[in-house]
């Protein structure tokens, strides 16, 4: 199998970056965007693969990240369980799956925009909820203090360790996606996007598979989730608001839907795009609460250049060269 | 045969029943007739062509066979079983299948992926998480049905990418997929290139001699071809049965069908 040399560079360059990098760069950026990228990857393989754009993803990876919280340790000892991790982490992760698939059996009777509506409620529904309630979720202030556990005896918040930490499941939920994208259920998955009524013509239980598709897509967003709850420490219900709802949406589109790539690029040019469009804005003279615009004008730019993100500018730049833009070589041709 | 007959049984009805009997079907939508009492026998392995200008009835025809619409009055038998108001997919279960005029195929996929999607739909296994091997069953026989219609070269192209011939040429090995008994095609030949159509009607004329079907084409040469017997309509009747040669020959289909389609 030829293996594209994008990947051998791409792959040498990450696994060596601590060599050289800052551990603001290790922890913040490239911490940041992997998890970024793990949640927006759920919504791609939802929105590239089955047509289903689903709002809801920042909330399984939110659901995994507070149930870490309540049955592992947290400084709210008296709600946090405090179970061991093999027992609190497979448990977050089986609750953000039905979850998730409750949220599919809902969403799986509407479509195109209504999908969004819907997973949007209860997006919407689930922040208020984390909010209001004390007993379970700590209301407005959620969980500090959670910490990963200290497995082989590494501390997992130490900058290096948490950049390797989430670039291994970072590459694990990208070639998994890109594995899947070839299985039955994948191939499936995508014909349903292309023609649902042909798919159940064909022998296929339409409903059935969409509704899995929330169910599978839910694992890297709930991982991300954890990662994301490891990160800061704590969660609470602004980590699952509605604003980072759309910010994962904003993420896969500005990377592009029709790859697993573009959940990684998009959430890199977002995360740079916020940790440093303060000081951008600043320097032009606005004041600094004003960051949100660029990213908003940098959303509008690449919806409005490219509606397929920045892997659909790449594909556009290939095709009208007949090059491969990144080796300077004839590409093959499609 | 009834529902709970064993696979092996196939074999036997089919050599005995006829592929598709037609009894009286009628079919109005409103004040229109648009089938009135169309009685046709096909038996097994036949190859039939529908002949007849637009409006004939020839796409009802085949939408009150594959379930689309429920005649209006009449019989259906599908190798000597009643499937009158048998629901669509109960019918292709039993081995009926069509193609369509307008492709409907899965756009973002490769063609054996296309292919592989066809066969896998009455297989086991549709939500399997692995890849498969290319030893699988499903995948051999999709492998197998690239190479029927001739699109070996286009195995990893995707169906955006190939050309209206090639989208009827896939159309074709979909329609083939999963065993069928009894293929109904609707108008195969439709914006093909001469070239195309020659590919065509070699395809068709490879099929399995078992498997019957009838062709709605309004090629003649195509349709002569690859049929052994003849069918034209005309305002929703049958209008004349006979052999290609006869058909061919014959001074009222002439004047109809080659006059003008609006005779």
């Amino acid at each position: 199998m030829r293996v594209n040399p994008a990947y051998w560079v791409a792959g040498a360059v990450l696994l060596i970056l601590p060599a050289f990098a800052s551990d603001f760069v290790l922890y913040q950026l490239f911490g940041w965007t992997f998890i970024l990228g793990m949640i927006a990857l759920s919504l791609m393989f939802l929105a590239g693969y089955g047509g289903m754009v689903s709002l809801a993803q920042m909330t399984v990876a939110g659901v995994a990240g507070y149930m870490v919280a309540i049955f592992g340790e947290s400084a709210i000892t008296d709600i946090s369980q405090g179970w061991p991790w093999y027992v609190s982490i497979p448990l977050a992760l089986l609750i953000a799956a039905l979850f998730a698939t409750a949220t599919g059996w809902l969403a799986d009777r509407t479509e195109g925009i209504y999908t969004i509506m819907i997973t949007l409620a209860i997006a919407a529904a689930f922040f208020y909820f984390f909010n209001q309630n004390y007993v379970i979720f700590n209301g407005f202030s959620g969980f500090n203090g959670v910490l990963p556990p200290e497995l082989f005896g590494v501390n997992w918040r130490d900058p290096i360790a948490f950049y390797y930490l989430t670039l291994f499941w970072a590459a694990a939920w990208y070639f998994g996606a890109i594995y899947v994208s070839r299985s039955p259920f994948g191939l499936a998955l995508q014909g349903i996007r292309d023609n649902p009524r042909r798919m159940a013509a064909l022998g296929y239980h339409v409903t059935a598979h969409k509704v899995a598709a929330y169910a599978v897509a839910a694992f890297p967003a709930a991982v991300g989730g954890i990662l994301l709850t490891w990160q800061s420490a704590q969660i609470s219900p602004g980590t699952a608001g509605i604003g980072p709802a759309i910010d994962i949406l904003i993420v896969a589109v500005i990377g592009g839907i029709g790859h697993p790539v573009g959940a990684f690029i998009g959430a890199f040019i977002y995360v740079i795009l916020k940790t440093f469009a303060i000081d951008l804005i600043v320097f032009v003279g606005l004041g600094s609460e004003r960051f949100r615009l660029l990213i908003g004008l940098g959303f509008l730019a690449v919806v409005f250049w490219s509606p397929d993100g920045v892997l659909g500018l790449w594909e556009k730049l290939k095709r009208s060269r007949g090059l491969n833009p990144l080796l300077r070589k004839a590409g093959r041709r499609p | 045969m009834t529902r709970g007959a064993m696979p092996g049984d196939r074999a036997f009805s089919a050599g005995t029943a006829n592929a598709l009997e037609l009894r009286g079907v009628t079919k109005t939508f409103g004040a229109l007739s648009a089938l009135v009492d169309v009685t046709i026998t096909i038996g097994p392995g036949e190859k039939r062509a529908v002949l007849g200008s637009n409006g004939a009835g020839k796409t009802t025809l085949f939408n009150c066979i594959t379930g689309d619409f429920l005649p209006s009055a009449g019989a259906i038998r599908f190798f000597g079983e009643d499937i009158t108001s048998a629901p669509a997919h109960e019918r292709i279960r039993r081995g009926l299948r069509r193609t369509y005029q307008i492709s409907l195929l899965f756009a973002g996929l490769s063609v054996i992926d296309n292919v592989y999607l066809a066969c896998k739909g009455v297989a086991r296994g549709r939500f399997s998480l692995l890849r498969p091997s290319r030893r699988e069953a499903v995948m051999e026989s999709a492998e197998e049905l690239v190479r029927t219609v001739r699109l070996e070269d286009s195995r990893d192209v995707k169906v955006s990418d190939l050309s209206y011939g090639q989208q009827r040429q896939l159309e074709i090995a979909m329609a083939l997929s999963g065993a069928p008994r009894f293929i109904l095609f609707d108008e195969p030949a439709a914006g093909l290139s001469p070239g195309e159509r020659q590919d065509l009607v070699g395809i068709l004329k490879g099929l399995p001699s078992h498997m019957g079907y009838i062709i709605i084409e309004h090629d003649m040469d195509v349709a002569l071809q690859v049929s052994e017997s003849v069918t034209m309509m005309h305002n929703g009747r049958i209008f004349k049965e006979g052999k290609p040669a006869e058909i061919e020959d014959d001074e009222e289909v002439q004047e109809l069908y080659l006059g003008g389609g609006n005779a």
